[in-house]
């Protein structure tokens, strides 16, 4: 078959998903660029103008909402990972029940965070809250656990790690099943510790996987923001808000398109600059040493 | 000494366990007891199935349901065409450009719809597609994932196959159907339930682009359900929880291993 009749089945197999590709990722980026310096409230004006980007460095919000973006990343990441490195090294035991182990953990993962949502808000009421009725019952005073501005963004952050550990766990456990056992034989020939044999050993060989677990949680510490719509909405008075739902608060309550595009390329920023820590620099790095 | 290790680290791993499952526990606990058990644990509390009943009558779920899983069949339809038909011109075609068109696809990897969803609303209502199945479903067809998954496959299978399917005379789309995709099959099941319970889940996105009972999916009922403004009680809101996991918790306790696996197969590429 010659050259020509290849190339052109090529693009005809690619255009469904390019079309749409084009349609749903790139076309928008390009618009939502545009927005942010041609757009003000709802409309386009005819002039691009820097109005969008001269209200965002004046946002008071917005800081807090960065701020507690940083901080909701910078706690949930490494617990979570740290609970998922722990989950997978006891799922990858031979103890008994393993499976039940594994179903527990996995467990959140699956469930919508809408739903469960729903359970944990219960938790954390104040009135008839089930946290407020244990507390009690040790005599210890109640907590607004959702309504404390210094305290909302931990209860929020205490779901997420429950709700992504277990799915951190599956990385971990599908990379420490390629580890050889003659590895850890050796290591048992020269009486190593649990520990030594941690720290030399599993972990050292666990950081590529790190790697790859890093970046995609702190992505998702951007993208999820479902709780919120349940538990605290971003309040009280933006103690809990994160970026994508600030974003959304601005688009679709406060009806201003154009200050939200410009929160969206603010966030793009961030993406992108999570990409170029994947692909460049860390990946070099961190690979067996 | 390493004994005591043994056992402390034992009882901390089931102790993790049930608190990850507590929530679930509780919520079976709360929605098979009359409500003035919710926060008193009885063991002989009576039982009840009141709180389902009650539930299912406050809201559609049913409809739910049925939108829940035609969107999440449309969606995966979806992109298994299209990510097969572009994993394919990936892996095995060579064509100008290819390397340029592989990183606009990866691109989709970091920025993915909902964030965009100021400007993709925008799109969607411009095509008179706001509360549609098509509506919710069509921005996530092209999945980068699968496509990549599906390329990292289809390399792996032997050329040779290929060369002597078109020497009997298949054509393109028949050596791909009958060659490529049966190799591929435990991809696909890996990278269909992957996508099964991301869009079984997913929430942003459907509450964006849903205004009615017509396309609304489970998770989107189950915050206007929730909303304590529309005042049921915790009973009846575990119940309704309970009712919307389900269908997906029967079907991942089924297949755990297969789930468990599949995430691990994606996870690695």
């Amino acid at each position: 078959m010659n050259n020509t009749t290849r190339q052109i089945q090529a693009w005809l197999l690619l255009l469904p998903a390019l079309c749409l590709l084009a349609a749903f990722t790139h076309y928008p980026v390009i618009r939502t660029v545009w927005r942010s310096f041609a757009g003000s409230g709802v409309r386009m004006s005819d002039t691009l103008h820097l109005d969008n980007y001269r209200y965002l460095l004046e946002d008071e919000v917005l800081l807090q909402v960065l701020s507690n973006s940083f901080w909701y990343a910078a706690i949930t990441v490494p617990v979570s990972i740290a609970l998922a490195i722990a989950m997978a090294l006891w799922v990858n035991t031979k103890l008994r029940g393993v499976g039940l182990l594994r179903l527990a953990y996995f467990t959140p993962t699956l469930l919508p965070m809408i739903s469960v949502a729903n359970i944990w808000l219960f938790f954390y009421s104040t009135e008839i809250g089930l946290l407020n009725n244990i507390l009690g019952y040790f005599g210890a005073d109640a907590v607004n656990w959702l309504g404390d501005p210094d305290i909302s963004l931990y209860s929020l952050m205490a779901m997420t790690i429950w709700k992504e550990a277990g799915f951190f766990m599956i990385f971990y456990l599908a990379a420490l099943q390629t580890i050889s056992p003659d590895l850890y034989h050796a290591a048992a020939l020269e009486n190593a510790s649990r520990w030594t044999i941690f720290k030399r050993i599993t972990f050292p060989l666990l950081m590529p996987t790190t790697l790859f677990v890093l970046v995609n949680a702190i992505l998702n510490a951007f993208k999820l923001v479902d709780h919120l719509f349940i538990l605290t909405k971003g309040g009280p008075n933006n103690s809990s808000n994160l970026l994508l739902y600030y974003i959304f608060e601005n688009a679709f309550s406060f009806f201003d398109t154009a200050y939200a595009s410009a929160l969206t390329v603010l966030l793009l920023i961030i993406l992108v600059f999570l990409a170029l820590l994947q692909f460049g620099v860390l990946e070099k790095r961190v690979h067996y040493r | 000494m390493n004994r005591i290790l043994s056992i402390v680290s034992t009882s901390l791993a089931w102790a993790l366990g049930i608190l990850w499952l507590f929530p679930l526990l509780y919520a079976i606990w709360a929605s098979i007891h009359p409500s003035e058990f919710v926060t008193r644990f009885e063991l002989f509390a009576p039982l009840t199935l009141d709180n389902f009943r009650e539930a299912w009558n406050q809201a559609p779920f049913l409809r739910y349901m049925i939108n829940t899983v035609a969107i999440t069949m449309l969606i995966l339809g979806g992109q298994l065409i299209l990510c097969t038909l572009a994993a394919y011109a990936l892996a095995r075609m060579e064509f100008k450009g290819r390397a340029l068109v592989f990183a606009l696809v990866l691109m989709q990897l970091m920025v993915v719809p909902e964030i965009l969803i100021v400007e993709n609303y925008q799109t969607l209502a411009g095509l008179k597609l706001i509360d549609t199945y098509w509506g919710v479903g069509l921005p996530y067809f092209a999945s980068a994932f699968g496509i990549f998954l599906l390329r990292q496959t289809f390399k792996t299978v032997p050329e040779d196959l290929e060369n002597a399917a078109r020497v009997e005379g298949c054509s393109l789309l028949g050596t791909i159907w009958h060659i490529y995709v049966p190799l591929a099959k435990p991809t696909y099941l890996a990278f269909s339930l992957v996508s099964i319970s991301y869009h079984w889940n997913n929430f942003l996105w459907p509450l964006v682009v849903t205004n009615t009972e017509k396309s609304r999916p489970l998770t989107v009922g189950m915050s206007i359900f929730g909303a304590p403004e529309s005042g049921v009680d915790w009973a009846v809101i575990s119940a309704g929880t309970l009712i919307s996991v389900g269908p997906l918790l029967i079907v991942f306790i089924l297949f755990q291993r297969q789930f468990v696996q599949s995430f691990m197969q994606a996870g690695i590429k």
